[in-house]
């Protein structure tokens, strides 16, 4: 017998902590989404692909840019102390992830608007004509392009690593402890963001080739998910105790049928039948991959909260 | 620099919450929170059970991971005692303190910013000792320099059988619990 009894009835910490709301797990989402088209956007610009009129590479940056805004907004919405806001940016915390985040996301604007300048959309250019000129100056360097590209892609893996990186920096989570959770979240983010492009591309050879690295991310994570349950159930009893809340606890419906099943195995399943023409593509699977990466953030997140040590 | 920590006699604890309510009251904490609380362990299977009655805290960690995980800084170990405290007006409430310590010491505010015990540092400047101690009726508290070999709490350590809590967290913990 173990039994606890205390006074303690701290709001959002007791009797299990849920201090992370909504908020954290859907800005970790989008923030791996745009990671994720970043690294695709800036691939298609290196490999010259933004040669094609329809490459994905000129409508993802300005996807990303929305979609980052609503995530630093959800961010924003979770602070409890939010007039000092500000505070982030007037120092550099080295041993903080949470400080590396808040700057990586100030330099990762500046990159999707130098992609964005590639193809400024019209409402735009009507408005600053000017605009048109800097994207055609910007169109005849090619070097100047790949450059870009190269930025993205490093500035896209970063934001990948971080959602991850966050939630595993904090020790006292068993369930976050773990070395691969950053590897989870940028797998994950990319391919959402595969399945995004496979949605909404224009451009078939993209389709068909995002669709086909969907199935590669897919199996990559399914592979990392494996292998952090191995680690915490090799690990010491509370992180024992952390995996059996996905395999066997309160959040094991969740994990199992909307993160693995719902989520990966049978879009995996239906994208890989479309891949090699035994039925039509159709918008079921990439969609069911993208409520997928934000269910699978919702779980880490709320299962990792209640994940402690004793 | 001086490393201000606790001991607590586990046996002579009565759980009786004094410690709780002094702090209350020194401290402003407001109510339906805790800067400290009482936990009853109960151990064992019956006959051969064991109770430990605890007074627990912010551990004031010399690792302390809510320091690190900080974005701004404003979580910090003084230089008055490497006590960890939180400057308010540094603090965006971003509750990644919350989320890193182990031991479940802080909550969110009302107005706001992260509170936690802070054992009671205004008292202890004027050579005070922290409320909760001072109104212990078991007198189970000690407070005092834990890198003083001749502190109070110092020379308890060195008779007294002792632990602190969850040490494999890694954090080094700066209270310690008398068995």
């Amino acid at each position: 017998m173990y039994e606890i009894t205390t006074t303690r009835h701290n709001h959002l910490v007791d009797s299990t902590l849920h201090a992370w709301s909504w908020q954290i797990p859907t800005y970790l989402f989008l923030g791996g989404l745009v990671a994720g088209m970043m690294l695709i956007s800036g691939y298609f610009l290196f490999k010259g692909r933004y040669k094609e009129n329809n490459c994905s590479c000129y409508y993802l940056p300005l996807f990303s840019i929305v979609l980052l805004s609503l995530g630093m907004l959800f961010l924003f919405l979770d602070l409890e102390h939010k007039a000092y806001f500000w505070r982030l940016y007037t120092t550099f915390q080295i041993t903080s992830p949470m400080s590396w985040g808040a700057w990586i996301l100030i330099l990762v604007y500046p990159a999707l608007i130098l992609n964005i300048l590639m193809r400024v959309p019209k409402p735009l250019i009507n408005k600053i004509p000017k605009l048109k000129n800097l994207s055609d100056e910007f169109l005849k360097h090619p070097f100047g392009i790949k450059i870009t590209g190269i930025i993205n892609m490093i500035l896209g893996g970063m934001v990948g690593m971080y959602t991850g990186i966050l939630l595993s920096s904090l020790g006292a989570r068993p369930l976050w402890s773990s070395a691969v959770l950053w590897l989870l979240f940028l797998v994950s983010g990319l391919s959402g963001a595969a399945a995004f492009v496979h949605l909404i591309a224009k451009n078939v050879y993209e389709r068909e080739l995002l669709a086909k690295a969907d199935n590669g991310f897919l199996v990559i994570e399914l592979f990392v998910i494996a292998m952090l349950i191995i680690g915490l159930l090799t690990s010491s009893k509370s992180h024992m105790a952390a995996a059996l809340i996905l395999l066997s606890g309160p959040f094991a419906s969740s994990f199992w049928v909307f993160v693995l099943g719902l989520g990966i195995v049978i879009p995996l399943i239906i994208q890989l039948l479309a891949v090699n023409h035994k039925i039509h593509h159709t918008p079921v699977a990439p969609i069911m991959v993208i409520l997928g990466g934000l269910i699978l953030r919702f779980v880490i997140v709320a299962a990792g909260q209640y994940s402690h040590w004793f | 620099m001086a490393r201000f920590g606790m001991v607590i006699d586990t046996v002579k604890c009565v759980g009786c919450t004094d410690c709780v309510v002094a702090c209350e009251t020194e401290n402003n904490v407001p109510v339906g929170f805790a800067r400290d609380w009482i936990e009853q362990i109960a151990i064992g299977k019956f006959p051969d059970t064991h109770v430990e009655i605890r007074s627990e805290r912010c551990n004031h960690c010399s690792e302390a991971p809510c320091v690190n995980c900080c974005p701004t800084g404003a979580s910090h170990h003084s230089e008055f005692g490497g006590v960890v405290l939180v400057t308010h007006n540094e603090c965006i409430g971003c509750k990644a303190c919350i989320e890193s310590c182990p031991y479940g010491a802080r909550f969110v505010h009302p107005e706001g910013y992260i509170d936690k015990c802070t054992f009671c540092i205004h008292r202890v400047k004027e050579g005070k000792d922290p409320a909760c101690v001072s109104v212990c009726p078991t007198h189970c508290m000690h407070f005092g320099d834990l890198d003083d070999p001749n502190s109070e709490v110092s020379k308890l350590l060195q008779k007294r059988k002792h632990h602190s809590l969850l040490p494999e967290a890694g954090t080094s913990p700066n209270i310690f619990y008398l068995t």
